[in-house]
């Protein structure tokens, strides 16, 4: 079974068309991996597919980062 | 001031016969039908359950997978033969140049399967699961928009919707456009992917197709007595247009001339033709006329040819109308016949191929005509190709709205 940081980083990389090893904790999805504003929103759909949950808009846009998306899905198992 | 001249010096081709120019002609050139069972989703419970897919297409030749994701199929298509055909014009874009080049690429329908997927997405989950890249996927424009973000062309910017006369309508407008001095270069053309569940089902509803289902390669078979209906299939066609002197001076290879362009309404029904074929006549004759030639000077004419039974029969009433006695010699076929009919796509694709019997002196087969219906009288080019000297090629599509386009292109 894969950690939660394994599965983010697989949806961001196949949401955003980035390799696995450009991606780091620490990325940002618009400043670093290429990403717009319709792609974050796809992005949060997917995470919300993957970890079977509902992100909040409110909640949504504040999810900047790799690690801001593995935050929130750890402090919302 | 005479009028600018618009040649063609680039083309793109994906079809049920091939996904480049290459590959579709010698099919066409070959006689070979694109036609087979749709395999694509579950067609039980269709009347009809064929098509003409396209193959083997990949679209990672064209884009990157992340790009592709945010366009439904009929873009991709799109994109990919615009790509070819801009890449085989040798066409550059500039600082210099940008302003002076558009887009004209359309759809008679536009994504479907983006369509046939949120809203079942709609309905299963709710509201919040509709993707962001529904609207601008799956739009129409969209082939010209992102075709002119991909190459930097910051010129007029259109797609025309007109059923299955869009593609026609399209290069139409295009040549208009260099012509009048908007643009000296257009990038003109349709896409299409419309076997879906909703689409096929939709045509079949209307009692538009051929059910055929025991063999399917023979079921597009245009002024044939058991022909019962069109083949619904999918693919794209472009072509660069570009003002002649423009053209000449790059040193660009010119395939042919766009020298003429008409178009009208029936003004009769919503699907249907009148009999007498007087819409499509009126098309034809407005084209010959804008090309400054007499209707005795047509070579070939790409017929739009669907295999229905009302059309078939008034297009070839509306070639005796326009042409007279001369409506025995000219040559006229239906490449429908091998890859059924691509709806907004057809008349771009079919005037890839007016392009091509122009270059190659050779007139496409209509095939499956085994027995001509009555009424069916004109030099309908049965199985095989033939060689013979073309120097002015015409060609048709009729659309649902009885809204018709014709195109005529010569020899330089």
């Amino acid at each position: 079974m894969s950690t939660i940081e394994e599965r983010v980083k697989k949806i961001v990389s196949e949401q955003l068309g980035v390799k696995d090893e450009e991606i780091t904790n620490a990325s940002s999805f618009v400043d670093d991996l290429g990403a717009d504003s319709l792609d974050t929103v796809e992005l949060v759909m997917a995470l919300e597919e993957e970890f079977e949950t509902e992100i909040p808009d409110e909640e949504a846009e504040k999810i900047t980062t790799v690690q801001e998306a593995i935050d929130y899905v750890v402090s919302h198992q | 001031m005479p009028r600018r001249r618009v040649v063609v010096t680039g083309l793109g081709l994906i079809t049920p016969l091939g996904n480049s120019v290459k590959d579709s002609w010698d099919g066409i050139l070959a006689g070979k039908s694109g036609i087979a069972a749709i395999e694509h989703f579950d067609t039980t419970g269709f009347t009809t359950q064929f098509g003409g897919s396209v193959k083997g297409f990949d679209i990672s030749e064209y884009m990157s997978a992340k790009d592709a994701r945010k366009m439904d199929t009929f873009i991709q298509y799109g994109m990919a033969a615009a790509i070819q055909a801009v890449g085989d014009s040798g066409l550059e874009c500039t600082e210099e140049n940008a302003s002076r080049i558009g887009v004209a690429i359309g759809s008679g329908i536009g994504g479907l399967p983006m369509i046939e997927a949120n809203h079942n997405n709609l309905l299963a989950k709710g509201p919040r699961k509709i993707s962001p890249f529904f609207v601008p996927g799956s739009i129409i424009n969209m082939i010209s928009g992102n075709l002119a973000i991909r190459f930097g062309f910051q010129g007029p910017n259109i797609a025309i919707t007109t059923a299955c006369t869009t593609g026609t309508h399209n290069i139409g407008y295009s040549a208009r456009t260099i012509a009048y001095g908007d643009a000296d270069v257009m990038v003109a053309g349709g896409a299409e992917m419309a076997t879906t569940p909703l689409g096929l089902g939709g045509f079949a509803a209307a009692r538009a197709l051929s059910t055929r289902n025991d063999d399917p390669q023979t079921a597009s078979r245009p002024w044939d007595r058991d022909r019962d209906g069109f083949v619904l299939s999918d693919g794209a066609g472009v072509l660069v247009l570009e003002e002649y002197e423009h053209a000449k001076a790059r040193g660009a290879t010119i395939y042919a001339e766009l020298t003429g362009f008409g178009m009208s309404d029936d003004a009769y029904h919503m699907t249907s033709p009148p009999e007498d074929g007087r819409g499509a006549a009126a098309s034809m004759a407005n084209t010959i006329k804008d090309a400054g030639l007499n209707p005795d000077q047509l070579d070939y004419i790409n017929a739009h040819g669907t295999s229905t039974s009302a059309g078939d029969v008034a297009e070839s009433r509306a070639v005796e109308r326009v042409m007279g006695d001369a409506a025995k010699n000219v040559a006229v076929s239906s490449t429908k016949s091998m890859i059924g009919h691509l709806l907004g796509a057809a008349g771009a694709v079919e005037a890839v191929f007016s392009v091509l019997a122009i270059r190659d002196q050779v007139a496409p087969p209509t095939i499956n005509l085994e027995n001509p219906a009555e009424g069916c009288v004109l030099d309908y080019v049965p199985h095989t190709a033939r060689d013979m000297k073309i120097d002015h090629a015409l060609s048709n599509s009729f659309g649902f709205g009885g809204t018709n386009g014709s195109l005529l292109f010569s020899r330089v």
